[in-house]
């Protein structure tokens, strides 16, 4: 009896004994215990409060200085009144902006790449930017009828790993195809471009003239290629779900939530943290820009956790 | 036969700590809360990370009365943003019409229309001299298209003594000699400045000599000695303003000058700009 039991205890130890070196291995190996983004297949939210809290200063410190961003503004001869006031406004909070035009134009101050093609102008302007990033890890494509708040789009990909792909926006979809709207601006990570950059080279995958027959829209092109490399479009949206990037003016969305929730219209409208808003007239990007961040009520003090401090030799505001 | 036992037992003493194991960490992975998903936050909790002690503190050591010049079909598709955004940032708010509602509003024993205003102006003055004197510092006159920063307001007059004979706003040359501060952009009065134009009427010192009520108004606070307030900030930039703000965030003003830029007291300043 004593030694059939003694067997039995030994199985037990030694069971015990695999499942504990079992769970040390695991604790070491970085894929298994993945910090969410992994699962959060679709919808990608920034850093909790909480989990914010949990960080040390030198950790927040080292967070805010890799948050860098290359904005490529793509614009065109008939956009000059909106690539002057992006120029002047929020093109300014990215650590390096650059805008592309599609053929050289008086007055206008942008990188000529010469070419009409639309798809094919966003990808000469992606390898332009990718071939010029410096320190920078993190990619904003818009067009100069978009607004964007810089500060919060780094708040969001703070805690990613640009050495990850990641491909952020307002997601639509299109038959199989999950693709980030064009309008409310497109986000990519360094490895999403490096492996769009390698796939560039791919004529069948990813042709440079596109479907000669049937012209897809670039943003559908992007989404395509970035597929092919395994990257996948991730809706940018806050804690409560309320997306980030919207290519309706802040009066538009408003409009909307008066119509919907009557009752409680500014706070079941926007989010605090937007990204991005469009449809917005160059005047009204100008009001945008003071609202955001020169109007002021006194004595409120946002005491925000983090500060993004801007770019070298930048004069914003 | 013994040893075969015992190898059972072995086994079977491996696969139960085996299972053991798996179990209990997959109860624990089930029990600690998934990495925040869909966290369903409640919309009341607002900048969270926002202290407002210092704006607090200020409203009760400036306390403003606003009223609102409004009118019956004004109410549902306008007034009502005054009423949910920034009215409920004055410390007592007034809707003055010529019908008194639910909304709420305070009846004015005028008539609507655009020849009506002097006179709601000073009936809403009265109703406010008579009813309010000593609930607030400071009388606002707004319309029902006009926004207000009510703690930026508080701010610049906390440094002023309301029982001086003051008034402040967005300071126009014409028509008076002092000039008159614009009815579109908002106005303020001291209360020494209220009990003043109150008495005005009183004593028929100011009587009801035009339709135009900001003009009307001015010419009073001059008859009255009320002395015109200096609205801007340090840097001599504007804080009250007749037309929205894309009216005035501009590179360049325009030429010819519109008659509100031409109307004003104060020189914009301007600094020059290069385009390359």
């Amino acid at each position: 009896m004593m030694s059939e039991g003694s067997s039995f205890m030994k199985g037990m130890a030694l069971g015990g004994l695999f499942c504990l070196v079992m769970t040390y291995f695991e604790t070491f190996n970085p894929g298994t215990h993945s910090e969410g983004h992994l699962h959060l297949h679709h919808h990608l939210k920034p850093l909790s409060k909480e989990e914010l809290q949990k960080l040390s200063e030198g950790q927040m410190s080292a967070l805010t200085q890799q948050v860098g961003v290359y904005c490529l503004i793509m614009v065109t001869p008939k956009l000059l009144v909106h690539w002057a006031t992006a120029n002047d406004t929020w093109s300014k909070h990215c650590d390096k902006s650059v805008f592309y035009t599609s053929e050289s134009s008086k007055a206008l101050e942008a990188f000529d790449l010469q070419e009409q093609d639309e798809w094919a102008r966003m990808r000469k302007a992606i390898k332009h930017a990718f071939e010029n990033a410096g320190e920078l890890r993190w990619f904003f494509l818009a067009r100069p009828t978009t607004f964007a708040i810089i500060e919060n789009l780094k708040y969001l990909v703070l805690d990613k790993d640009s050495s990850q792909p990641f491909y952020i926006g307002h997601t639509e979809k299109s038959g199989e195809l999950d693709y980030v709207e064009y309008d409310s601006g497109i986000v990519l990570s360094y490895e999403a471009v490096r492996r769009l950059i390698e796939i560039f080279k791919d004529e069948d995958k990813c042709p440079e003239r596109g479907n000669a027959l049937w012209k897809m829209p670039e943003e559908k092109q992007l989404a395509t290629c970035l597929k092919y490399s395994g990257v996948f479009a991730e809706n940018g949206e806050d804690a409560q779900g309320k997306g980030l990037f919207n290519k309706k003016s802040v009066s538009s969305m408003i409009s909307d939530s008066m119509g919907q929730n009557p009752a409680d219209v500014v706070e079941a409208c926007c989010p605090d943290m937007a990204i991005t808003f469009g449809g917005m007239s160059p005047s009204q990007m100008q009001v945008l820009m003071y609202g955001v961040y020169r109007l002021r009520p006194y004595g409120h003090d946002f005491h925000d956790s983090l500060t993004f401090l801007p770019p070298k030799d930048s004069d914003n505001d | 036969m013994r040893k075969l036992k015992r190898s059972i037992l072995f086994l079977s003493g491996v696969a139960v700590s085996v299972l053991l194991s798996i179990t209990y960490s997959h109860v624990l992975r089930t029990l600690t809360p998934p990495f925040a998903m869909h966290a369903r936050n409640t919309y009341t909790v607002r900048h969270t990370a926002e202290n407002r002690r210092a704006a607090i503190d200020l409203s009760q050591k400036v306390r403003v009365l606003c009223w609102v010049m409004t009118q019956p079909q004004n109410l549902e598709f306008r007034t009502r943003h005054v009423r949910d955004t920034w009215g409920k940032r004055c410390n007592i708010v007034l809707y003055m019409s010529s019908k008194e509602s639910d909304f709420p509003t305070v009846r004015l024993n005028v008539s609507e229309g655009r020849s009506q205003l002097y006179w709601k102006t000073i009936r809403a003055f009265q109703h406010i001299h008579k009813h309010h004197l000593d609930d607030a510092d400071w009388f606002l006159k707004a319309d029902d298209d006009t926004f207000v920063v009510l703690e930026n307001l508080r701010y610049s007059l906390s440094e002023h003594n309301t029982e001086e004979p003051l008034y402040f706003g967005r300071r126009f040359v014409p028509f008076v000699a002092q000039g008159y501060m614009s009815g579109g952009a908002g106005y303020v009065l001291s209360k020494e400045a209220l009990r003043r134009f109150v008495k005005g009427f009183a004593d028929g010192l100011c009587t009801h000599d035009t339709e135009i009520e900001d003009v009307g108004l001015g010419r009073c606070m001059e008859t009255m000695k009320v002395k015109m307030g200096d609205s801007r900030d340090v840097l001599g930039r504007q804080t009250f303003h007749p037309y929205p703000p894309d009216y005035y965030l501009l590179r360049q003003l325009p030429r010819p000058r519109p008659w509100y830029l031409v109307y004003d007291h104060y020189d914009p300043v301007e600094v020059s700009f290069r385009v390359n």
